[in-house]
């Protein structure tokens, strides 16, 4: 028996495709979370645009807001400042952190562990904690402002030690990931082929990295240009952008001015960002060839030099937070250093008190609560959604862009968006609300990631086995992929708990008489010359930042413990 | 299968939590019952503790809401907000920053029950009801740090002149008038002393010494009292404050005459708090709160009852320029602007 | 486009279960799917066979709703699902990564479908360890994914396809992440559990033996279209299409020209082809098909039909068999490839650099117009 079917394609019915409840539910959950990063994102950032070419009575006056700042010498010359010091300091802390790294994955030396912790600490620290210790080290009254042989701490010098501080854990774990990933044969062949140590260094170890170094200089460059803590507190007259935008903001309330200067700083931001983007594109097909992990052997020479460079740097790290505690414990430096606890008496002090202190915690825990849940869902969505291709690639473009705005324009673009009386959404102005909002979105993209990252490496068949079972997707997402993940979302919480605990930059412009927080705390008190308090309130965040991070510690732990006899490979 | 559990019974109630806090945290607020009175201040935090307590013991059934930050500061946000007025109160803020506003038709006319009991260059002589009432005055004042002005072989100076001596060349600091009401107001008492043309060669000359200007008014005194610096151009208060802490300071009051401003209140005009506003007004002219402000500031509103406060310069009261107010609010923007022109950014400190 | 089907077995007691029309895929410009037209029977085990990018797990997740179709139409069980979700389609499904949830223990992974259908906890109970004795893991209930071997995975994913009963079972290369022996193994359980079962079943592969073991029929797809549709045997045998021929099986691919109605040319030599030509004209270039296997060497008699002389370049032993390469003069530049026998080999000393006879038996001779 033979069929015969002969037909063209036109005629053939074009499909249809009927939406089933899940394709309902994610499609309407990917346009909140659009709806969401819109109102979180993209329409602050257009309000800061257009406010840019505005002038104060609100009319548009196209670029010439920008010809008057290009036309400011003043502001102008904060361009090629904030150019010096961020090329400086990326310099300066990529060769420590590539160093320290090399040490880390390269070396036999004791005490890897203890190092990695060490060299972790500034990150749980405000970037204004280390430019308050270096005042109490190098000041005009510091502790050992020999060293410095007659040069101010007050201006390059101070900003660069700063942010060398501050920004080499972010180094760090690049550089870290990018060694981890050698190729341990291609050792093997250099070795067979006698080839000598330096020359292999420089023809296997460096080309192996170049990319993770390249991103961490970018990650680097962006983190010292947008940051303000820093120059903030050491950067006496020495005027960067980012100090600009605060003066021009929160000195003069001159929001026009402030929002070019935000657009400015928006520019080296975002190249460094496309740069890193293309970069990272490349690194992904050099390392999707399995290789083979590349295991040290003792050599003790090089191992003992390893460790002295770490300890060196180890001991500069905990010299830091060690000055701003103990100083943060000391009456009146230098003339009456008798212990006491009076510093820590916030409430008598500006920046809100024990309050603030309060209120960080509370602010953190939305942020890390509220953000993990909006962040892993949405990334969820993003992920998994069926069909909805330009909505869904919208909103992937959007899950990235934070990443590539300075905190300060986003707390900018915040005043702008939230504070004007025609937006419906201005009763969270002035809130706890707008900070968790603001804070979720300042570190969104990298929360973002990692969840998605930890959703590629589940089976990309769930869904179909699910749909295929008839259990709706949101009971899958709930029963296995949720309790699958939970180390990533351990992890974006944590992140975005310490980040929360941290940041000055976004929320500066946005905290209300209710909602003073820590952090801002310590630049008031630093502003209102309470230094000593401002290093109390410093140490107050780091504390418990660590202690967040150590019972995160504990719970990855626990999870691995309960859950090993399924979490193999 | 316990691992299951676990994960879904904790994140569970971690998503519970945070819906829960978070309805908490939007709308706990609103659940009190006493008026929330939103004061927008430029009084040093230290103080505002006292008289928040002291206010509600009188009045128990309003509660202040502070938004504190340096005179400059909170005039800039006042004016941010003109469209949109959150405060229900300006109070404790200088009187060349109230008279500026109240020309933006920032606030609404009340007198204060007893006002007539203050000193009349106090109050608000051109609109009936004022539209703003002063509490005290603050003065500046020069801190020096002896042991340190030892150290580095440094005279105490007597006059602002002196402060352009190159022997002071990076020992001096000063407020931002951009930002600290009392940065503002020696600028302005500088410039009415010696006129427009002579008052800018002079910070000319000044500018060459200081090593760097500071966001708040009370900074260069605190950095002085810690021997950051040997000289912080400040204001009375806060030195004679640090003084009395056991700092090596001496206050000095130049001969030519000292700028001065007066904290006052004025109710803003869309207040949804009217009474309570009213109420912080009317506390505000009492004897009682005189007698509050006394303790720290040497100079008040109210006629006899100043006492000398505790290392204020001896006769500073005779020092005090005489103040146009007037000017100095009419003028304010583009002296800011003129002063940020010229000393905007000090792009590298000198060595030394 | 014409596809010619002939259903296994005969006989007209078969159902038409899926009826696919004119299937289109497009993803962009790409065209994974063209036109493709298919009737599946109640009850048959159906393999989509064809190398990697040919479109038939394009086909498979069409029929599963997974990524619906462009154009064309889709009947399950005489009830049109050309535009359903998956969700409401009738379908078990398993993945070559097998796609095991790791924090459920392998009843629960198995019992997963059953708790959203409202079954008591003692009758999913019962459910879960009939369908465990089914694929032979009874006892391995309580272990989680990750403590199984990659076989014993697989034989999990199958009974959670199973379990809610499905109409249709789909198959998407289950057994492409095994190794060899436990892939030999698992293929005999397939389809023994297959003929228990009778669920109709349709399963992806690219490897031609799994298809040519497992399949009442296979369907050879390549670029988006359906080469062929046919038995094992017929695939074999009657390849339609070059690459049919080339796809399943080795195949020698020679030039000719047509030289009479059941003639060809190859090089300077003419042979009959007892099938004839397919209405192919005289003087038309074509491809002459032969499998290796068919060249006959054993009592091939000089000047017999068909037959020549070559002379063996190559020889390679594969194990049960030879593979030789021959060439001829007379064929210029083209070589045979011909496998012998042991005994052949054994029995007619066969060697490198050997000349012999063969014959290309005129009933084994394909013949498809050149392109």
């Amino acid at each position: 028996m033979t069929e015969g079917v002969t037909t063209l394609s036109a005629v053939a019915p074009k499909a249809r495709p009927i939406l089933g409840r899940d394709d309902w539910i994610m499609r309407w959950g990917l346009l909140v979370l659009g709806v969401w990063l819109s109102v979180a994102v993209v329409l602050p950032l257009y309000t800061l645009l257009s406010k840019s070419l505005e002038d104060h009575g609100g009319r548009f006056i196209g670029l010439a807001n920008f010809a008057e700042f290009f036309a400011t010498p003043v502001l102008f010359h904060s361009i090629y400042n904030s150019l010096t010091i961020a090329i400086i300091s990326t310099a300066i802390t990529i060769t420590l952190a590539f160093i320290y790294a090399y040490a880390l994955t390269r070396s036999c030396m004791p005490g890897k562990a203890i190092f990695k912790g060490i060299a972790m600490v500034p990150i749980l620290a405000p970037s204004l904690l280390p430019a308050i210790s270096l005042v109490y080290l190098f000041g005009n009254q510091g502790m050992i402002k020999g060293v410095l042989m007659g040069e101010t701490i007050y201006g390059p010098i101070g900003i660069v030690m700063g942010e060398v501080f501050w920004t080499f854990p972010h180094a760090l774990i690049i550089i870290i990931t990018a060694l981890s990933m050698a190729d341990a044969r291609l050792y093997e062949v250099a070795e067979s082929l006698g080839t000598s140590k330096l020359r292999t260094f420089f023809t296997v170890t460096l080309p192996g990295a170049r990319y993770g170094v390249i991103s961490a200089c970018f990650v680097v460059f962006t983190l010292v240009i947008t940051d303000f803590g820093v120059p903030k507190v050491i950067g006496g007259q020495y005027n960067v952008l980012a100090t600009d935008v605060y003066k021009q903001v929160i000195g003069q309330q001159n929001f026009q001015m402030g929002a070019v200067v935000g657009m400015v700083l928006l520019v080296p931001a975002v190249l460094a960002f496309i740069a890193d983007r293309i970069i990272q594109r490349k690194q992904v097909a050099l390392i999707s060839a399995r290789a083979v992990p590349y295991h040290p052997k003792p050599k003790t020479r090089f191992d003992m030099a390893m460790m002295g460079f770490c300890c060196v740097v180890g001991f500069m790290i905990l010299g830091i937070i060690a000055v701003d505690a103990f100083a943060s414990f000391i009456q009146l430096w230098p003339y009456n250093l008798t212990l006491t606890l009076y510093n820590y008496d916030f409430d008598l002090r500006d920046g809100g008190g024990w309050a603030s202190y309060r209120n960080s915690i509370v602010m953190a825990s939305y942020t890390a609560v509220i953000g993990t849940v909006i962040i892993f869902a949405g990334a969820y969505l993003v992920e998994k959604i069926r069909g909805f291709t330009v909505i869904r690639s919208l909103v992937q473009f959007m899950c990235i862009i934070p990443l590539a705005v300075p905190g300060l324009v986003l707390g900018l673009a915040y005043i702008f968006f939230f504070n004007h009386p025609a937006n419906p959404l201005e009763f969270v102005y002035g809130t706890m609300a707008i900070l968790v909002i603001c804070t979720v979105t300042h570190f969104y993209t990298v929360s973002h990631l990692t969840a998605t990252t930890a959703l590629k490496q589940m089976d990309p068949e769930f869904e179909a086995v699910s749909m295929s079972l008839k259990v709706p997707f949101y009971k899958t997402f709930w029963r296995v992929t949720v309790p699958v993940c939970v180390p990533a979302i351990l992890d974006i919480s944590i992140y975005l708990f310490v980040n929360a605990m941290t940041t000055v930059s976004a929320v500066v412009f946005i905290y209300s008489a209710d909602t003073t927080l820590a952090s801002v705390a310590v630049l008031n008190m630093d502003d209102a010359g309470e230094v000593a308090s401002a290093a109390a309130m410093g140490m107050m965040i780091v504390v418990t930042s660590a202690g967040v991070r150590a019972l995160h510690a504990l719970l990855t732990r626990g999870i691995a413990r309960t859950s090993q006899a399924w979490r193999v490979r | 299968m316990r691992v299951r559990e676990y994960c879904q019974k904790s994140a569970l109630f971690v998503a519970a939590a945070a819906v829960g806090l978070f309805a908490l945290g939007l709308g706990g607020g609103a659940a009190l019952a006493k008026t929330q009175l939103l004061v927008y201040t430029a009084i040093e935090a230290d103080e505002l503790a006292m008289f928040k307590r002291e206010f509600e013991k009188d009045y128990p059934d309003v509660n202040i809401k502070w938004v504190r930050d340096s005179t400059g500061i909170v005039t800039a946000k006042l004016l941010a907000e003109k469209n949109n007025p959150k405060a229900d109160i300006v109070w404790g803020l200088a009187a060349t920053s109230l008279v500026m506003l109240a020309n933006e038709g920032y606030f609404q006319g009340y007198a204060p029950k007893g006002v007539e009991k203050l000193d009349p260059a106090y109050v608000d002589s051109q609109n009936n009801p004022p539209l703003w009432v002063g509490q005290r005055a603050w003065i500046a004042s020069v801190c020096f740090n002896t042991v340190e002005g030892k150290k580095k072989g440094l005279p105490v100076p007597s006059t602002w002149q002196d402060l352009t001596k190159p022997v002071y060349k990076g020992h001096v600091v000063m407020p931002n008038p951009n930002s600290s009401g009392t940065g503002f107001l020696d600028v302005s008492s500088w410039l009415q002393i010696w006129g427009e043309e002579k008052g800018w060669a002079f910070m000319d000359g000044l500018h060459k010494n200081i090593a760097w200007y500071t966001h708040s008014g009370s900074k260069p005194c605190k950095q002085a009292a810690s021997g950051e610096i040997p000289i912080g151009i400040s204001f009375a208060y806060r030195g004679a404050k640090s003084k009395n802490k056991g700092a090596p300071l001496e206050i000095v009051a130049p001969t030519e005459g000292l700028g001065w401003d007066i904290e006052a209140f004025g109710i803003v005009r869309n207040t949804k708090n009217l009474a309570a506003a009213r109420n912080l007004a009317d506390w505000s002219v009492t004897l009682k709160a005189n007698k509050i402000y006394n303790k720290e500031y040497a100079v008040v509103a109210m006629p006899g009852v100043a006492k000398p406060v505790k290392n204020f310069p001896k006769d500073i009261t005779k020092k005090m320029i005489k103040n146009d107010f007037a000017w100095a609010a009419a003028n304010r923007m583009r002296i800011l602007k003129k002063w940020q022109t010229r000393y905007g950014a000090k792009s590298l400190p000198k060595k030394k | 486009m014409v596809t010619q089907e002939t259903p296994a077995g005969s006989g007209d007691q078969r159902t038409r279960y899926l009826k696919i029309e004119n299937i289109t895929k497009k993803f962009g410009e790409f065209v994974a799917l063209q036109d493709i037209s298919l009737d599946i029977y109640k009850g048959e085990f159906i393999c989509f066979l064809g190398p990697s990018g040919c479109g038939k797990t394009t086909l498979l997740r069409a029929i599963a709703g997974l990524d619906i179709q462009t154009r064309g139409r889709i009947e399950q069980d005489g009830k049109d699902i050309s535009n359903l979700p998956a969700a409401e389609r009738n379908f078990g499904i398993v993945f070559q990564s097998y796609a095991l949830f790791p924090n459920l223990t392998v009843s629960k992974n198995v019992g997963y479908g059953l708790v959203n259908q409202r079954m008591g906890k003692a009758a999913i109970g019962e459910r879960v360890a009939e369908l465990l004795d089914l694929v032979g893991l009874g006892d391995q209930g309580s272990k989680y994914p990750a403590q199984l071997s990659g076989g014993e995975q697989q034989r999990v994913a199958l009974a959670r396809a199973l379990a809610t009963s499905p109409g249709l079972l789909l198959l998407d290369e289950p057994l492409s992440a095994l190794d060899a022996k436990v892939r030999v193994f698992l293929r005999q359980e397939i389809k023994s559990l297959h003929r228990r079962l009778g669920v109709t079943t349709i399963m992806v592969t690219h490897d031609q033996e799994e298809a040519l073991t497992m399949a009442d029929r296979i369907v050879v797809m390549n670029q988006g279209t359906i080469e062929q549709v046919g038995t094992p045997i017929e695939i074999y045998r009657n390849p339609m299409s070059p690459f049919v021929g080339n796809f399943v099986g080795t195949m020698n691919f020679l030039s000719g020209v047509v030289t009479g109605a059941a003639s060809v040319r190859l090089g300077a030599m003419e042979f009959d082809c007892a099938n004839g030509v397919g209405g192919l004209t005289e003087g038309q270039a074509v491809t002459v098909c032969l499998r290796p296997e068919e060249i006959a060497v054993r009592g091939v008699a000089s000047g017999g039909a068909n037959s020549f002389e070559v002379r063996i370049s190559g020889l390679e032993f594969l194990g049960s068999f030879y593979r030789a390469t021959l060439q001829a003069a007379r064929l210029g530049d083209m070589e045979i490839i011909a496998d012998f026998s042991i005994n052949e080999v054994r029995d007619m000393t066969l060697d490198e650099g050997a000349t012999i006879q063969i014959a290309l038996p005129g009933e084994y001779i394909r013949i498809f117009a050149e392109d």
